[in-house]
């Protein structure tokens, strides 16, 4: 009997997986329902035989059965998409079937956890710390120094939190994780569980996610002896980005408003109800398992350059011709990723700008594609990798709106804490109105009587330009967390390089 | 059994959960569509919260709304991936599609950033959207 391989996963799915599997079994073969290899631009993507056909539909099936279609793409783990990558993370992906513990067993699951508690647990905490690890939220915290503090931390009951919320556009290495992978998952949390002695967990997961929210349910119950005593709850958010940020998940799994906390104390001292908390992001806890077998960690370490250790599930989107997840040392140019990757813009016109990092992220011009892929280079030009997520844009693309877009996201999804972020975000929303079609009246809230110190006659639009930078200003340095603080890298970078897209209309 | 006995019943689900609030707050809405006035005192009471605090956290998170909407929904996600394959181009058919009947409400990433076009109707997903294919998932919503 011929043996179908097609994957469940979200995207899969949304692309037509499920029409395509039950066509095969109706006409007798075996399906089995896998991970993603991440190679979005082939989903549905079939394997049969340990060959590949990419988005493929009923109607390809006789011809692939029949060993003539001309949907086949070769073996799959020799693609070239795959070839190139350095798996770790998601070494798995696309090879076993998500909620199978045979399968996990079979390609090493459980050997970091059975190793690990082999270790005293500051033995565990110092191969983290060895590994170079840093959080892959966004921030890239040495992951091994924050599991310090919470070992070190006075208390009697301390918590491992999965940060799960990834609401950053452009982005979906943690939902292919928990869909593809969900073992390896709970597998990090409880080796972190053991490290600072923990005994509940949480995954706050957003409400958009919920395949992962129902793969992670029943991969807990599956997994629950083998993690014992340690027990893990899958907590969902209810649609607000902010709670992304660390301390305002931590609020929301306590069921208070998403309000970002002031640090200190820093959650690994007070964190989740006042208790010590480790609090992570799938890809970090994810990585966790690999870094804690037999020479784990030196092999971490021996990848990636300067202080960026190890390997990034780097997620390709947007106008791309070749999308999906490519995971990879550090050091990797946007251009190679782009082009040699990505194959381009999906639309075949020329690329005009890259978002590195989510809406927080600057967008990224064609003149500086050579910077290599790693935290310090990105910040010296004033961006950030984020997440890793990278969002390609053609040359039809207005930086203007997408400058407009930042602050609309920032006004519709400020937490309400700091007034840079909840009132700057919706001011810098009507000054690039203004500077895209200046107005010749005097701005509304400029012309209230209580407003003493603002000009009373029309501002120019050289000075909406220096009033927006001013306000951007403000911004970055007076709000609490990064989504009032990070705005303004967006605009800011889009009005520097793309000025021609702020200019009126004639 | 009427609403307030079956909200009665989500609560002492949870009720010996950490963090008892969304739980509770999301079967609610699953529920009966929305989070009232009248849900809030009840939770608020069972939980022996102010009915301030329960109000302030329904208001604050995008997924509970105060009143039921009957419409269908269509949620049709408008963060930056999406843009970058044109969905604005779309917006405009999608709506008027939907006329009165279905409610477009925009989400901000559904995780499936290199196949835009994306919208979700319920928990199924649909990518690779054209104008076209826009238009039907609107229409047989
Ligand atoms: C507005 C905002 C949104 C964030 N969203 C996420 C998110 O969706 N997922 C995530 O892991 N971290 C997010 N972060 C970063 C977290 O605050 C925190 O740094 C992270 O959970 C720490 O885990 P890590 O060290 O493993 O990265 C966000 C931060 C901010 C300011
Ligand atoms: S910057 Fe914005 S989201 Fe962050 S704490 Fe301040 S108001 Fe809240
Ligand atoms: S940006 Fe639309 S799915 Fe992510």
């Amino acid at each position: 009997m011929t043996i179908v391989r097609i994957s469940d996963d979200a995207l899969a799915l949304a692309c037509g997986a499920d029409t395509v599997a039950n066509a095969f079994a109706e006409i007798g073969c075996t399906v089995e329902r896998t991970s993603s290899w991440g190679m979005h631009w082939l989903e549905p993507l079939v394997e049969v035989n340990g060959t590949g056909f990419g988005t493929v539909t009923p109607d390809d099936i006789s011809a692939i059965l029949e060993n003539c279609s001309t949907k086949s793409i070769g073996k799959i783990a020799d693609h070239p998409f795959i070839a190139r990558q350095q798996r770790l993370s998601f070494a798995r992906a696309g090879r076993t079937r998500p909620l199978s513990l045979e399968d996990y067993e079979a390609t090493g699951g459980w050997a970091g956890l059975t190793r690990a508690r082999s270790l005293m647990p500051d033995a565990v905490v110092s191969e983290v710390t060895l590994s170079g690890l840093r959080g892959r939220g966004g921030a890239g915290f040495p992951a091994g120094i924050k599991w310090q503090t919470v070992a070190g931390a006075a208390g009697a009951r301390k918590y491992v939190v999965c940060n799960a919320d990834e609401g950053d556009s452009g982005t979906f290495a943690d939902r292919m994780l928990m869909e593809g992978d969900p073992f390896q998952l709970i597998e990090g949390m409880a080796i972190a569980a053991h490290a600072v002695g923990a005994t509940l967990g949480y995954i706050y997961v957003r409400s958009e996610y919920p395949h992962a929210i129902a793969k992670l349910k029943a991969a807990i119950a599956l997994a629950a002896e083998i993690i014992a005593p340690f027990q893990i709850e899958v907590r969902v958010g209810a649609g607000a980005y902010v709670c992304g940020e660390e301390t305002s998940l931590l609020n929301s799994i306590e069921g208070k408003r998403g309000e970002v906390r002031a640090k200190p104390p820093l959650p690994a001292h007070s964190g989740l109800f006042g208790c010590p908390t480790v609090i992570n992001n799938v890809l970090t806890l994810a990585a966790i398992p690999h870094i804690l077998i037999e020479g784990g960690a030196a092999l971490y370490d021996s990848h990636g350059i300067a202080r960026s250790k190890g390997t990034m599930p780097i997620q390709i989107a947007g106008n791309v011709k070749h999308g999906g997840l490519f995971e990879t040392a550090f050091g990797i140019t946007l251009h190679a990723l782009i082009y040699d990757i990505g194959g381009g813009t999906a639309s075949g016109r020329p690329v005009k700008a890259v978002q590195v990092g989510g809406p927080l992220g600057a967008y990224i011009h064609p003149d500086r594609f050579d910077l290599p892929f790693c935290y310090e280079a990105y910040a010296g030009v004033d961006a950030l990798i984020g997440h890793g997520g990278v969002t390609v844009f053609d040359d039809t693309a207005d930086m203007g709106r997408m400058a407009r877009f930042a602050m609309e996201f920032c006004a519709a999804e400020s937490c309400g804490k700091c007034t840079p972020c909840r009132i700057g975000s919706t001011r810098g929303v009507e000054l690039i109105d203004r500077i895209c079609a200046p107005q010749a009246t005097v701005d509304a809230v400029a012309a209230l009587p209580q407003m003493h110190n603002a000009a009373k006659s029309a501002r120019s639009r050289a000075e909406d330009i220096a009033l927006l930078g001013d306000l951007c200003e403000t911004m970055k340095d007076a709000s609490l967390c990064a989504l009032g603080g990070f705005t303004p890298y967006p605009v800011l970078s889009a009005l520097q390089h793309w000025p021609e897209d702020f200019e009126p209309e004639v | 059994m009427n609403n307030s006995a079956r909200i009665d019943q989500i609560i002492a689900t949870h009720a010996g959960r950490e963090g008892p609030l969304l739980p509770i707050l999301h079967d609610v809405q699953k529920e009966f569509g929305c989070v009232d006035a009248e849900a809030e005192a009840q939770i608020a009471h069972g939980l022996n919260l102010s009915r301030a605090e329960v109000h302030g956290v329904v208001s604050f998170y995008h997924d509970f709304t105060a009143a039921a909407d009957p419409r269908a929904v269509v949620q049709i996600c408008r963060a930056e991936a999406c843009k970058a394959r044109g969905v604005e181009a779309l917006i405009g058919a999608a709506e008027a599609a939907a006329g009165g009947r279905v409610r477009i409400s925009t989400v901000y990433c559904l995780g499936l950033c290199s196949v835009g076009p994306n919208a979700r109707v319920g928990s199924d997903l649909h990518a690779r959207l054209d104008e076209a294919a826009l238009v039907k998932l609107v229409q047989s919503a």
